[in-house]
């Protein structure tokens, strides 16, 4: 299309309203050009392509390729993956694990001060009491009583010292390796922690975990959680069970910096998530509903019908001061959220009956790593009015479990979860016709969500000129497709966290229920573009920390880089204005791939 | 409100290429009627619910000396006590550099303000405070942006700045806003002519206009910021995170960039345990940080107003750690040249026991949308306050301001003199 002719098409959406419905409607119609397809569908069911990937799919064949990526466990993993993720313990452990091995700051305190045993395990005990003793250190210290700080300096020779001090990231780290295993772990707790935080992207992994877990254990979870994903996102061949994992965490969004959340979001993702992905709607819905992090993140672990509390109270005098009551916070979610969507025609009332249904759903000591557990003491036991099904007294617990049948069951939410998927993987304002579909195949199989991914990834409206290059790619795709362009050499992947975190993405922390922008709207910001371009050149020139680049292999001219980083061919205005803006300069190959990293095509998917 | 924002922007991208008709352009851009100096709104939020109580105390309470044994500020005239306000209320002595400002009227404080809603959760209160919609989750904007949303006029690239590295919920919205940690680090590091032609000559409207929208405010921040920027009038920010970040809007503002909000903020009030030297630390950086940012401006303050807000108090009572926990009212200070300051605004329930909030923290008798309310009409010319904090119907004027130095949207570009 030229530039004209979208001009005059523009003009005419913008005098019919917001959505130029019959141009749209048309364009999805109108199939794509075959050679075209195999960009399209890695664009879509990938977080972009690797070199050579697009030879692969081609061998493979477009069809036969969307079948595999739908049985991802058909799929042999990535060595390089499985390299990647094995030092990332926490990964593997359970949530009472995660809190006994990595334990929170308020654990560490209450340690400190006593009122905790230290844990049982010999060496994690050593390690926690050190991180005590600093707690109890610093808080003297606070309080102005005077206490030396622990000279990091003596533990060190001169010459050590001015290494750490002087030397490049790699020399530092070599100071530290260099030491017999006692005294590193005396420096580790004695360093000051900017000192660390420098040699992070130098250090081996292993190293480098220490280093996190000195400053502060619970860190090392998290930092586990954020490098797992990317490292999935930029290694893994099962590319479509990834982005639907960060598609499906993202709709039943929690946010990892509310309190215990923090230890829990790893099993939530592992457990909760990443299983269904491809499973039934009802099971995945069922998983969060009843996962401590999301009983948390809003707050049902603390719901109780008020007049449960009443009893209680009397009976106990006054205790139990944390229970306000009914809490409507995961009840209005659910209905909003998870299952019906916005302006589906539930009620006030069905939110508060879906609450009241919930009470008592609650979490064995959250701070512990405790799991679900339904406390009939809290529970709402009247009869209720769901969506015009009537829940009769005395259910409990299966109250909960049939609101839960009633939601994922019900068209509104076959509907809701089709248009979600269809914006994610078609285009921002998918056709009626393909969302019917989809919204049919999902009432038809009890919300078996490879058969609605099936009935999408085959229509004619996904390969259509309507969904081709029509999505905007979000920070973690903008990132995370750049280093699979360049097929860069990722070694601490937490460095790439922060970038996309720059640009408004940080993973893992986003604090409304809504989660991240699924439409294109959502990611355009003027702050951030500029980070965009920052970040293209900073990848190419090799300058991230922990992330390597070989641009010489990407080719030598132009058309040659666009040709390894671009799905599509360069346009042809972008390819004259890089000429111009080359003229004269040296056209090494990390300008020219920066610039193509940076152009506007490359912000598309 | 989204599709507002997008005819407005693709109108600007195509009048820049020449092919929008008059009509469009004409809306897009309205009439440039606007005085050159504006109105600027700086919200500075302190994150972790920091304990009014103790900032401004109420030191003619003996409730208040009962209730916090080892933490309250003693009287004023004590050794380390309180700086007098009214008689009634003092100032927490590390905020001395505040107290001439309010002796000279340019500091109001409000007290027992805050959100209706119950919750003591950081994370929801913030998210109902900043999103202006206590109780709503789903509320997709900030109120600072909503409040924004009147493009009559052609604006400023830096119209709504957060000096922060990703959009805070309060400014998040439609309407352009630029969240930046640094203006001096706000640039593209190479091939920025390149990078700028290829987005402009790109068919790609949505990133042509975004373009358009970060190359313009990265040229207008490069400009005013080639210079080392000197404070005035002696002003001396102090190093931390909000001294800097207020110095760098006094940038903006004295740049005439075309600034009208802005955002900053400071956290780390959370204090459960051993309060009071950290508690005093955070306020001297505080209050230091406000008044360099006032003596800075010089008589350009008389354009601009700061308000301080926080998600919710702390207990009236302090806790076995010296500390204390989350509660419910708070005190936001209002600053600026137009201010009807020197006054503490608000009606104070008392610490009696029957009228703590649940019998346990200081009551919310203002809503602080009556606060934020009353300086977006009088400061930033919002007319319908529905559309900025719906569901919420203001009550009598608190009287916070001086004069209604009314103003729509900043003349941008300031050169451009328009006589219609």
């Amino acid at each position: 299309m030229t530039g004209k002719l979208m001009m005059t098409a523009m003009l005419s959406c913008l005098g019919a309203g917001w959505v130029c419905a019959a141009d749209e409607a048309a364009s999805f119609h109108q199939e794509m050009p075959e050679a075209r397809q195999v960009a399209h569908v890695l664009d879509r069911l990938s977080f972009g392509a690797r070199p050579g990937e697009a030879e692969r799919v081609e061998e493979t064949g477009v069809e036969q390729w969307i079948e595999q990526q739908l049985h991802p466990e058909t799929i042999p993993e990535n060595p390089t993956l499985t390299a990647r993720l094995g030092p990332l313990e926490s990964l593997r452990l359970s949530d009472r694990e995660i809190i006994t091995q990595y334990p929170p700051p308020a654990q560490i305190r209450a340690i400190s001060q006593g009122r905790l045993p230290p844990p049982d395990d010999p060496e994690l005990a050593v390690l926690v009491r050190r991180l005590a003793e600093r707690d109890r250190t610093r808080r003297m210290r606070k309080n102005g009583e005077g206490i030396s700080k622990p000279g990091w300096r003596d533990l060190l020779t001169p010459e050590q010292q001015m290494q750490l001090r002087r030397g490049t990231p790699e020399e530092k780290v070599a100071v530290l390796t260099g030491l017999e295993p006692a005294r590193l772990s005396d420096l580790l707790f004695a360093l000051p922690p900017k000192m660390l935080r420098q040699m992070y992207a130098a250090a081996p992994v292993d190293l480098r975990r220490r280093m996190m877990f000195s400053l502060q254990p619970q860190q090392v979870v998290v930092a586990d959680l954020v490098e797992g994903k990317l490292y999935r996102a930029i290694y893994s061949e099962r590319q479509l069970e990834e982005v639907l994992t960060d598609f499906w965490f993202n709709h039943f969004n929690v946010y990892l910096n509310k309190g215990v959340v923090r230890h829990l979001a790893t099993s939530y993702e592992r457990d909760a998530i990443r299983p269904h992905v491809l499973g039934r709607f009802g099971d995945m819905l069922l998983a969060t509903a009843r996962h401590p992090a999301m009983l948390f993140y809003l707050d049902n672990w603390q719901s109780a019908s008020p007049e449960a509390l009443a009893r209680l109270r009397k009976r106990r005098r006054g205790a139990l001061p944390r229970l306000n009551g009914l809490n409507e916070n995961y009840a209005r979610e659910l209905l909003e959220l998870h299952t019906l969507g916005p302006n589906a025609g539930f009620t006030e009332d069905d939110v508060l009956a879906v609450a009241r249904c919930f009470t008592g759903w609650s979490i064995e000591q959250p701070r512990k790593g405790g799991g679900f557990r339904f406390n009939q003491m809290l529970h709402d036991e009247d009869a209720k009015t769901v969506l015009g099904h009537r829940i009769p007294a005395g259910g409990g617990i299966e109250d909960g479990f049939e609101v839960l049948d009633i939601l994922a069951s019900h068209p509104a939410t076959a509907r809701f979860v089709s248009t979600k998927l269809a914006q994610r993987f078609v285009a921002d304002h998918p056709p009626e016709s393909l969302v019917n579909r989809m919204a049919e195949t999902f009432s038809e199989t009890e919300g078996d969500l490879r058969e609605v991914m099936r009935t999408m990834l085959t229509s004619r409206e996904f390969f259509s000129t309507g969904a081709e290059r029509s999505k905007l790619k979000s920070p973690l795709e903008m990132v995370v497709s750049a280093v699979r362009a360049v097929d860069a050499d990722v070694t601490f992947a937490f460095g790439l966290s922060v970038v996309i975190e720059q640009m408004g993405q940080p993973l893992y922390r986003q604090e409304e229920p809504n989660g991240y922008p699924n439409q294109s709207s959502g990611w355009l910001n003027a702050g951030t573009l500029v980070t965009r371009l920052n970040f293209a050149q900073a990848l190419a020139a090799n300058k991230l920390p922990g992330t390597r680049v070989d641009a010489s292999r990407l080719g030598k001219t132009l058309d040659a880089v666009a040709r390894t980083l671009l799905p599509a061919p360069l346009s042809d205005r972008s390819r004259a204005v890089i000429e111009a803006g080359l003229n004269g300069r040296p056209r090494s190959p990390e300008v020219l791939a920066a610039l193509v990293l940076g152009s506007p095509e490359f912000q598309r998917r | 409100m989204r599709r507002r924002f997008f005819l407005h922007r693709s109108a600007m991208a195509m009048a820049s290429l020449g092919v929008a008709p008059h009509w469009l352009v004409r809306t897009a851009l309205g009439n440039q009627t606007a005085p050159k100096r504006n109105q600027v709104l700086v919200v500075v939020f302190q994150r972790g619910a920091a304990d009014g109580l103790n900032i401004v105390a109420p030191y003619t309470e003996q409730r208040y000396y009962s209730l916090r044994p080892n933490i309250a500020v003693p009287r004023p005239g004590q050794d380390g006590g309180l700086l007098d306000l009214d008689g009634e209320f003092g100032l927490h002595p590390a905020l001395r550099a505040l107290k001439p400002l309010f002796d000279e009227r340019q500091l109001a404080v409000v007290h027992a303000a805050g959100s209706p809603h119950p919750t003591r959760s950081h994370f929801d209160a913030q998210d109902y405070m900043e999103s202006g919609t206590p109780g709503r989750k789903s509320t997709p904007d900030g109120w600072l942006n909503r409040a924004l949303d009147n493009p009559a006029t052609e604006t400023s690239p830096v119209r709504a700045v957060a000096l922060d590295k990703r959009m805070p919920r309060t400014l998040d919205g439609g309407n352009p806003a630029v969240a930046l940690s640094s203006l001096k680090e706000f640039r593209v590091h190479g091939a920025a002519e390149t990078f700028e032609s290829m987005y402009m000559e790109s068919a790609d409207a949505e990133l042509h206009a975004t373009a358009q929208e970060s190359f313009a405010a990265v040229r207008t921040v490069r400009a005013l910021a080639q210079q080392p920027y000197r404070p005035a009038n002696g002003a001396n920010y102090p190093g931390g995170t909000l001294g800097p970040s207020l110095q760098q809007i006094a940038q903006l503002i004295k740049a005439d960039a075309g600034l009208e909000v802005a955002f900053a903020e400071m956290g780390g009030w959370d204090h459960h345990a051993n309060e009071a030297p950290q508690l005093a630390r955070m306020l001297r950086h505080f209050g230091d940080s406000l008044a360099a940012f006032h003596r800075d401006l010089g008589e350009r303050a008389a354009d601009v107003t700061v308000v301080t807000m926080s998600e919710f108090g702390r207990t009236a009572e302090e806790n076995g750690n010296r500390g204390t926990d989350h509660g419910h009212g708070n005190v936001m200070f209002v600053m600026g040249g137009g201010v009807s300051g020197g006054k503490v605004y608000g009606q104070w329930p008392t610490l009696s026991y029957s009228k703590l909030y649940q019998h346990r923290d200081l009551a919310v008798t203002t809503d602080f949308r009556a606060v934020l309310g009353e300086l977006l009409t009088q400061r930033l010319g919002v007319q319908d306050l529905s559309t900025v904090f719906p569901g919420y119907s203001p009550g009598a004027s608190l009287g916070l301001l001086t004069s209604d130095t009314l103003r729509t949207t900043a003349r941008w570009p300031p050169w451009n003199e328009s006589d219609s």
